[in-house]
This record gives structure tokens, sequence and C-alpha cells, in this order.
């Protein structure tokens, strides 16, 4: 089976006020050691799978913000992986783009060179709001990325949006959906907020300097979401992603049907045969292992089939199709039913999630609460 | 008498708490040799880890000290360390029955105070020679004349040749160790009467089984001798007789008046109960000794285990707790929101956190705790009269004649001006007013008649808060009174759960019901669904909360295949889940079904 590539850039021009990603504040002198590194992390991993297990459908760059690399440098990363990887034809090569960091010039010269989809940071339209996230663009910057992007040639261009800021109203956010479905893109993913510990986001609302929305406010959005993304034609097909047909995210399909993955760079994980492993967190100790020859390794389970069970279950649930149960039971020679007999019972009866003899999934109700959901599943 | 037994004293020291017991029985113990000053740590006879974190006492400890004494003689002191809260009245009067005569140590800022009174009263109830000390008189605001003259006025004691000490500094230490040999009358008892013993505490050793804290009263118990444990009939062989140094220290016999340990290979731990006597094997012409006032559990609660494997772990618990603490009683029961656990009887509110503290801490045991309640009297129609020790096994109110429930007599001192402020709290507690007396010119004593509900009911908190700190409260069970007393039923989602049911007076059931489904609906988790939470007196709702389904569980992105994090997330909501209980189809966590114990808002 292919296996699908996820390349961490740890750099950000600056750091958002919700992210707890890894990034560090861009610095030209450390991405040529991360660059270095890099490709020989590609390498060793390469070594390690043989013949069909180098077989590559999907690579997807990430971050941090890739787009602050140089042009040359992204081919570089693109490059290094098709050298030592077998890149299927037609495979989907996904990078993620901050505008603001995405002239005319590098997109066509990025496109020219093979990566095809193009994954845009809009977040919100009102400034304000983007203040507030700690985002360093203006939503005419979103504007010229996409209509850069067009011109460069892409076809594939996801924006990822955020609701349920701090002080947003259902207003702004219909007229965020409203000006980002005028840019016509083919895919849209639309983030509810996550307060995560330790940002500076958090910081201010545990200060409270900021209030968390209401959970009717916060539901209203995503209700919102839902359905003004259909009437314009946009499938939604997993808890937050939305996309016209044949639009899917390839890639995190992948990790959403539980199927292998490798993750290259600091703080990438990876799932291969049945291990998931991540590498170090910290630049620094990522190029040092690298350098010793080491794997980058800092943590590593494998996992029994109960937990890939369960994890199978709480991922395929994301997916607005669910779980195809045929496919489960062959993939564990155990029908999900007779796994989980009182959890598909309780929810339901509890109309949380529709159970058809072939799928089982979410129902509109239960994606908003779906880790009440999951957690019976673990 | 002869062969040095009237060189033994045999004291207990006494005090109200935190006027300074313990640091006292620190330095008599530094001054004596018996520990270096290397080895103390602070309050060496607090020995368990909780007594040292509360500064409080809770077992009764022995150690013998030896004093070369002015006169030239070095005398055996044995001190017997007694808890000062007014829920261990029992194990004071345990100790007390040990002594020939008692320090009684009084705050020199603070003066008598409620537990001063109730362990002198006790002290003279067993004969015992009081010896004032007035501890703290270092402090700037001492006034060592005015508590003697309290002394004198209230409890009427010849307070003249009380001594002045700081236990903290060490001032007065010798001082008080030449009255305990001048004043405190060696034990009387016979070396050539039979052998008796009485025992007055005891603790569970893995290896060699149960050690009995005893008294000899009469004739000697040495290495090797076959024992009888007089109210079982059982016999036993002795393995070991010592004394406390604190650390046991084994010896070849354990003589008249002295105090020290009998260990036996007793395994089980109903073979010994503190009070009872040892004596020779095959002796059954003695006499057994007055045992002790039986102490009588004023305070119920059920304990459950978390998880359904934990019940025989948390009967092997409090069996082994039992063994240190004759005052803890329990049996099985069984509920319906709950399953099986047990019906745990205490002396009041401190001793049931404190077994409660100790069963996590030491057997690492997750519980529910129900609200603790008082044991009611009823008598139905029929004339049968019985207990009620769980409020959800109260019958229907039309099958009975009459309900009653336990007062007790409150002894409350204070400084005057919070005379007002105090009585009115107590007649909001359906207090009846019996006296008031002044203590000199600045303090007043009061007592009342109160329910004791509605003093386990944070009564406590309440009265400190009135008098920013400087009541104190004593109280003594007065009796039953007939009540209008009703059951209130906590229904969760239509279900009633028998583990909330309380007993309240009728006119304070709408108020109790109320603020409890507030307390619950506050307490408790949103749930997937709607939950109602009502309150219901008979088939009457009279109170009623919605807790609101969670509409909102969702984490939105999944970054970078570290669905390992993801997962991590759920199994610590998973895990918080756990220390949840099931009922029906509702999650409630352990602090609800306490719930019912601090509805009240703070002041």
């Amino acid at each position: 089976m292919a296996l699908g590539i996820y390349i961490h850039v740890p750099f950000c021009l600056g750091k958002c006020s919700y992210c707890d990603f890894v990034s560090y504040r861009w610095v030209h002198d450390k991405v040529d050691a991360y660059l270095e590194a890099l490709a020989k992390e590609t390498r060793m991993r390469s070594k390690e799978l043989s013949g069909n297990n180098r077989q590559v459908e999907s690579l997807y760059i990430g971050g941090g913000t890739p787009t602050c690399l140089k042009r040359e440098e992204i081919l570089f990363v693109v490059k290094n992986c098709s050298f030592h990887f077998d890149l299927l034809p037609g495979a989907e090569i996904s990078l993620e783009a901050n505008p603001g960091t995405v002239s005319m010039e590098k997109l066509e010269f990025l496109y020219s060179n093979g990566i095809n989809r193009l994954s845009i940071g809009a977040q919100a339209c009102q400034e304000w709001l983007l203040k507030l996230l700690g985002r360093k663009h203006s939503f005419e910057d979103v504007q010229d990325a996409v209509r850069s992007a067009r011109k460069a040639g892409f076809k594939n261009i996801s924006i990822d949006l955020i609701f349920g800021t701090p002080g947003q109203t259902t207003g702004d956010w219909n007229e965020s959906l409203q000006r980002v479905i005028e840019l016509a893109p083919e895919h849209i993913s639309a983030y509810g907020l996550h307060l995560a510990a330790g940002t500076p986001l958090n910081e201010r609302v545990s200060k409270g300097e900021l209030e968390v929305l209401e959970e009717e406010i916060w539901l209203e959005m995503y209700e919102e979401a839902i359905e003004v993304l259909a009437a314009a034609g946009f499938e939604h097909y997993e808890i937050s992603n939305f996309a016209l047909p044949g639009r899917q995210c390839r890639h995190n399909l992948l990790y959403w049907r539980n199927l292998p993955y490798l993750g290259l760079g600091p703080a990438a994980f990876s799932y291969l045969n049945n291990r998931r492993f991540g590498n170090e967190k910290s630049l620094e100790k990522y190029i040092q292992k690298i350098n010793e020859e080491k794997p980058a390794e800092a943590e590593s389970e494998t996992l029994p089939q109960r937990i890939r069970m369960a994890e199978t279950v709480i991922l395929g649930l994301r997916l607005l199709k669910g779980i195809d149960l045929n496919e489960f039971a062959l993939r564990f020679g155990k029908r999900l039913e007779e796994v989980y007999p009182g959890q598909i019972d309780k929810f339901v009866r509890l109309k949380l999630i529709e159970y058809d003899g072939k799928n089982v999934r979410l129902t509109r109700k239960g994606l908003a609460v779906s880790n009440q959901v999951f957690v019976e599943f673990i | 008498m002869g062969n040095g037994q009237e060189l033994i004293r045999n004291f207990s020291i006494i005090a109200h708490i935190d006027h300074g017991k313990s640091t006292l029985a620190d330095r008599l113990l530094e001054y004596t040799g018996a520990l270096s000053k290397r080895e103390m740590t602070d309050q060496v006879l607090d020995q368990m880890d909780l007594e040292r974190e509360r500064g409080i006492t809770i077992k009764a400890q022995a150690v013998r000290l030896n004093y070369r004494a002015r006169d030239g003689l070095v005398y055996q002191l044995n001190l017997i360390d007694t808890p000062g809260h007014v829920d261990f009245n029992y194990e004071v009067s345990r100790s007390l029955a040990a002594c020939e005569g008692a320090l009684l140590v009084v705050d020199a800022v603070q003066g008598i105070e409620a537990q001063t009174l109730a362990n002198a009263y006790l002290a003279a109830e067993n004969d015992l020679v009081l010896i004032p000390v007035i501890n703290k008189i270092d402090l700037p605001n001492a006034e060592p004349a005015a508590v003697i003259k309290e002394l004198e006025e209230v409890l009427g004691l010849d307070a003249s040749g009380a001594v002045l000490a700081s236990a903290k500094l060490g001032t007065g230490v010798e001082e008080v160790l030449e009255q305990i040999v001048l004043h405190i009358p060696p034990p009387g008892g016979s070396e050539s009467s039979p052998a008796r013993a009485l025992i007055f505490d005891s603790h569970y050793d893995p290896y060699k089984g149960v050690i009995a804290y005893v008294r000899v009263v009469d004739g000697c118990f040495r290495n090797g001798m076959g024992i009888s444990v007089m109210s079982s009939g059982k016999d036993f062989e002795i393995n070991e007789v010592g004394f406390f140094r604190p650390a046991m220290t084994p010896v070849d016999e354990l003589r008249t008046g002295e105090v020290g340990f009998i260990a036996a290979g007793i395994k089980n731990l109903k073979d010994t109960r503190v009070g009872d006597t040892i004596t020779a094997k095959g002796d059954t012409a003695s006499e057994p000794l007055p045992g002790y006032r039986k102490a009588t559990p004023m305070v119920y609660c059920g304990l459950y285990p978390v998880e359904t494997g934990d019940y025989g772990n948390l009967q092997d618990a409090l069996q082994k707790l039992q063994l240190n603490d004759a005052s803890l009683i329990f049996e099985p029961e069984t509920s319906i929101a709950l399953g099986f656990g047990f019906r745990c009887g205490f002396l009041g509110l401190l001793h049931m956190e404190i077994v409660q503290e100790r069963i996590e801490r030491e057997y690492g045991l997750n519980m529910i705790i129900t609200a603790p309640s008082v044991v009611y009297r009823v008598t139905t129609v029929h004339k049968e009269e019985f207990y009620i020790e769980n409020p959800a096994k109260l019958p229907s109110a039309g099958s009975l004649e009459k309900t009653e429930e336990p007062f007790v007599s409150a002894v409350i001192m204070m400084p005057k001006e919070y005379i007002g402020s105090v009585m009115e709290l107590c007649q909001e507690r359906r207090g009846v007013f019996l006296n008031m007396e002044y203590l000199g010119e600045n303090r007043v004593m009061i007592t009342y008649e109160i329910p004791l509900s509605e003093i386990i009911y944070d009564f406590f908190d309440h009265l400190k808060s009135r008098t920013r700190g400087y009541a104190s409260l004593d109280y003594e069970l007065a009796g039953y009174r007939e009540g209008r007393l009703v059951r209130l039923d906590i229904m969760v989602n239509g279900e009633p759960v028998d583990a909330l049911t309380c007993i309240v007076h009728a006119d304070k059931a709408y108020q109790r019901g109320r603020q409890l489904v507030e307390k619950l609906r506050s307490l408790m988790p949103r749930q997937l669904f709607d939950v109602p939470i009502q309150a219901a007196v008979g088939n009457k709702v009279i109170a009623r909360e919605t807790i609101k389904a969670r509409r909102k569980d969702v984490l939105s992105k999944c970054y970078g295949g570290d669905i390992t994090r993801k997962r991590k997330l759920l199994e610590k909501q998973k895990e918080g889940k756990k220390r949840m209980k099931q009922v029906g189809n509702v999650e409630i966590p352990q602090e609800a079904f306490m719930a019912v114990l601090s509805t009240t808002k703070k002041e």
C-alpha cells in the first residue's frame, strides 16, 4: 500500500496567538542545518523501506510556515523526497502557505516543479480578528495569494478558517465564510478554535481579558458553516473539512482511515508497521540525533490490536461517511459490532451515531460532541 | 508494694487543641534523654503522617521516660499521649484509665477552652491528680495570672502551684517533671496478686500480629507466659513484652504498675478489644478490670469503593483500621445507586475525615463517601422501636408514630462580644438555651441543647466564622427528642438516588431541597442529554433544576498525524469518567455524594 509522507517545517515569521505546534522564528543559518538533517533523515528512512513500500501517493509539507523557506529550499525538500522515494504519478503534493509569504513568482516556480495543492491559512476576514489571532497578514493578502496561485496554475486550493474566537459574532463568521467562498477554493477547512494551554490567547482567557464563546454560539457557527458551505457546493466530508467533489485532501484521508504514513522533520509523527513514533520536538535535538546517524525518534509505541481498533474507530468516525464495516472486519478479523456492542447500542439510542449494517457514522448532533462518543471506544 | 513500683508514675497530657500538648511531650522526651536532639522530629509522638500534617493527635501513644529527680532517685515516667479533639474523647478516657495523674495544659493567651473543660472533667471522673501547666508564657500577650484565676473559678482547682511553661522554648520542663514525681501517686496494685493488665490501645504489626498496649494492674507478665483475654476466653502465649522509647523496646517482663506492650502472635483483630483485661492463662477467678465507657458512634456514612472490585480491599482496610481504632464500626450495606459498600459509624466528622483519608492514603483505595447522618430513633404505629443509621431506610411517614433525633448538650466558650451572634446561630439550628456563665470579665460560656444533625451540618464552620475563630465547642450526647422530621429524596433523571437521601426537619425541607439541587447541578458534569434533578418529600417534588445537555465537545484539528496525543487526551477524559459513579444513565462525581453536607454558603 502506498505511503503518505508528512514533512514538518518548523519555522514561522512569528507565532500565532493560538498555536501550540512546534515552530521557531525563521533564521537563515538554522534553515541550512535543518535542511541538511532532513535530507539525511529522508535517506535513512528510505533505506529501512524496500521496493513497493517506498511508493508514495501523497506528500504534505506543513508546519510551521513552509512558505517562509525560499523557493529553492522548498524545491529541495520535494526533490529530496522524490529522490529517495517513489512518488507515484498523480500523487498529491500539498504545501501549507501563509498569505504574505507567497509571491506570484514563487508560486509559479513551485507549481511548475510539481506542487499541485496549496493550503492557505486565512482564518478570518476581519482585521481585528486576524490581529487577535496573531496573524501577520491582512485579508487582502489572502485574496492576493489565491489570485496569484490561480494565475500560477494551481487547480487545487484549500483555505483554512477558524471560528469560535473570543469576541467573534455569528455575523463575523458568516462574512468570513462568504468572502472565502467568493475566492472559489476547491477545499475549505473550518476549525473550531482550540484554546491550547500555554498559548498567549489562552493566557488572556485565563486572566479574564477575553471571554470564551458560549457553547450555543459556537454550535450556531458550526451549523452555519455546514449549511452555507453545502449551499455553495462543498461536501462536508470530515468534522472540520469541506470539499468540492473529488477534492478531498488525500493526505489527511490517510490519517482518518488510520493508514500508514511517514513523518520527517522535528516533531513529525509516523505510523508504520503498527508502530507510531514521533521525532524530537526540539530542532536542536533533532539535528543532533540525525547528525549522529541515529533515528530522531523521541517516543515510540507499538500498538496492540485493541488500540489499533479503537483508533480506527475514533479516526474513522471523523469522516462523514463513517467507518466501512466490511473494511474493518477484513482488517481486524472481527466485526466492529462484536467488539463494541454496548457503545453502538448506546449511541444509536442517543441518536449520536447511525448504523445501517454497512457503515457506522456520527449524526449531525454527534459531530459536535464527538469526543464524548470517542471516549467510550478508548 | 516494692521493687521500684513506688518509682513509677503514669500520666497523660490533656489540653484543648493547639494549646501545645504535643510540643510539651516532645520537650519531656528530649529532657529525659528518651531521644537525642538529633533524633527529634517535631512532635515525635504524633507518628502518623496525618497527625503531623494536621497538627493534631489522633492515636493514643505511650512512651517511657527515665527521670533522675532532685531527690536523687530515678523514676520511670510513663507518658500516655491523648487526642485533643472533641471527636476523640473516647480515646482520652481510655488513656486516662491507665494513669494516676494528668498534666492539664492551658494556653496562657487563650485560657480555658471547651475541650480543656471536657478533658478536665473526664480526668476528674477517673480520679486523676491534675497538674495545671500554663503554656506559651513567652508570648507577649500571655496572661498566666488570669488563666490561673480561671482555672480556680471554673474548674475549682487549686492552681496556685501551676507550672508556668513555654514548651516551645523549653521553659519549665524540669518543673513539670518534678511536679509529676511529687504529686502524682505511684500506681497501686499488688505484685503478688494474679496478673491482670488493661488493654488501652493496640496496633497491628504484619510480623508480630496484634501489639496490645497495656497497663499492668497486678502481678507481672513475662515472655513465654500463657495468657487469656478475658472477654473472649481465648488463650495465647506471649512472644514479646516491652515498652515504648518511643521505639518498641523488648524487656523480659512487665511488672505491676508498668506500661508497655504485649505481643502474643494474636492474628485475629477481633480477639483483643481495647478495654479488655488480660490474665494469666486459665485464670478464671480474677475480676475483669473496669472497661471504658463504650464509644458510641454519633455519625454514620456510607463508604463505597469506586471500583466494584475493590470491595474486599475496602473491607480489609476497615478491619485493619478498626484494630487501631476501637471506635470505628462498620457493617456491609447495599445501595441501589452505589452497589456494595459499608455503613460506617464514627465519633464525629473529624474522625470520619481521618478514617477516609487513611483508607485512601494507606490503602490506596478510591472511595465514594455519602453525606454523614446521625442515628434516628423511630417508633412505628405497631409500637416497634428501631434505629435508623441510613436515611434511605427511614420508613414512610404513614407507618411511623414518632421520629426522634439525638440532641447534644453543647458548651460554647467565646469572648463576650460574640454572644449575640452565636446565640442567633444556635437558635437557627433549633437549639434550646440552657445556661450562660461568665468566665472572668470578658469570656462567656453558653450551653445549648442542639440537634446533632445541625452540629454536623457545618455548624463549626459557621461558629468559627461568626467569632473570628475565637469560639470553642464541646458537646456530649444529651438524649433523643421527638421532632417533625421528614425524608428528603433526591431524584436524578427521574430515578431516586438512595445515597443522596437525607432526613431533615420539616420546616427546613424546602430550603434544604432547593440548596441541594442547586449544589448538585453545579457539581455534576453535563451529560449527553438533559438531566433533571429533583428533591422530593413523600411524593411531592419541592425543588427542581435541570442540567442542560452537553452539546459541544469536539477537537477540530488532528495535528500532523499525532494521533497518540489525541488518544491520550481521550484517555485522560476517560480517567475522569472513571472517578464518577454510573447511576442509571447518568454519571455522578464522587463529591456530589457529599454535597448534602455543604450546601450552606459560607458566610
